[in-house]
């Protein structure tokens, strides 16, 4: 019997949402694809490394966003430009210790020379960078830059208006 | 009141975000570059003007302790191993305010370029004015400038290859290709490429 419930009781801890989350691998096309979209969603996505210090920095910020936009149509996608050979051994536990909540993929691509513009033409290649859009509002706004939180959440609000 | 307060915030975020698109994007290839006078990790400033056997520079941005910088490094010190001999010396300069990584410090520069034996200057652009008349935003991001007349002017911009993590898996090594047209006189088919890098250390305003 008591075994039953421990089995019963690891069966759904291992189903509470909150856990571990996974760090899709993505290439391009998919992440345009997730891009283009013509919902009335408005995505913040971010772009950052784990050895990028000021993208570490930020983060947290974006997680609040998360927590605060919850009940709303905003969704944060926080993309990690680590090589693809730091999955297991960097992004995965960083992601892990942080607790992150927000989605995040990992952009699995060598030349960014041949992907950057397709994000967005005006990103000049430094991290972090943000995008914010809305394809049903045809709504784009670009941030290369560290943020605040409070000048996030100023950039959002500014952006949904 | 409060409202009126958020309003006046917001009204004054949007103007500064539209001053920062609207600020100059630093230059185009084509544009004449100008001179400066940086402080070299031997003490001594140095100028574009003092090398005048010089057909040209390749000017990189770069510093001490940004991953991408340090893993381009070696690949740095190849291309003024190559292009040196040939009129075409590296010249690398540090906008990292030390403020913000005091591993960027000018102490620190002089240790590292010992360290590796860089057999080219290494300057500080303290005041990053040079970083901003340029337009570069990270680290590591050339410029390659050629000598016409008494003018340098920019004739690529960007980034070294295409792959950072290694360099034994390079396809395309864009700046190389640049610099083949740039000596035989002709325009880079290629004149500007992107490439990811860590955001320059701006001082904090």
């Amino acid at each position: 019997m008591s075994k039953l419930l421990v089995l019963a009781l690891a069966t759904l801890l291992l189903a509470l949402p909150g856990r571990a989350q996974q760090v899709a691998v993505i290439k391009l096309p998919e992440l345009q694809k997730r891009l283009s979209r013509p919902n009335d969603t408005t995505y913040v996505v971010n772009f950052w490394a784990t050895w990028c210090a000021p993208c570490v920095k930020e983060l947290p910020h974006f997680e609040q966003l998360s927590r605060a936009y919850a009940g709303q149509k905003v969704k944060v996608l926080l993309v990690s430009t680590d090589y693809v050979s730091q999955l297991e051994k960097k992004v995965k536990p960083f992601v892990a210790k942080r607790g992150l909540k927000s989605e995040v993929v990992l952009l699995n691509e060598t030349d960014p020379n041949s992907w950057m513009d397709k994000v967005d033409t005006q990103w000049s290649g430094a991290l972090p960078f943000t995008l914010m859009l809305n394809n049903k509002r045809q709504k784009r706004a670009t941030f290369e830059k560290e943020f605040t939180q409070p000048e996030l959440t100023a950039a959002l609000q500014q952006f949904l208006k | 009141m409060k409202k009126l307060l958020s309003l006046l915030a917001l009204c004054l975020l949007a103007l500064s975000s539209f001053v920062l698109r609207t600020a100059s994007p630093g230059y185009q290839v084509g544009d004449k570059a100008a001179d400066f006078k940086l402080k070299n990790v031997d003490g001594k400033l140095v100028s574009l003007a003092d090398n005048k056997a010089a057909k040209g520079y390749i000017v990189v941005f770069t510093c001490n302790t940004c991953p991408y910088a340090k893993a381009y490094e070696q690949r740095i010190m190849d291309l003024n191993t190559k292009y040196a001999p040939q009129g075409y010396p590296v010249v690398a300069i540090n906008p990292n305010d030390p403020a913000v990584v005091p591993g960027d410090a000018f102490a620190e520069m002089q240790k590292r370029a010992k360290e590796k034996k860089y057999a080219f200057p290494y300057l500080q652009d303290e005041s990053q004015e040079i970083a901003k008349q340029y337009g570069a935003t990270r680290t590591p991001h050339l410029y390659v400038l050629s000598r016409k007349g008494a003018d340098f002017v920019v004739s690529y911009i960007g980034a070294i290859d295409d792959n950072s993590e290694d360099a034994k898996l390079v396809k395309t090594k864009y700046l190389e290709n640049a610099m083949t047209d740039i000596m035989a006189g002709k325009p880079a088919t290629v004149n500007s490429t992107k490439a990811i890098g860590c955001t320059i250390k701006w001082k904090k305003a």
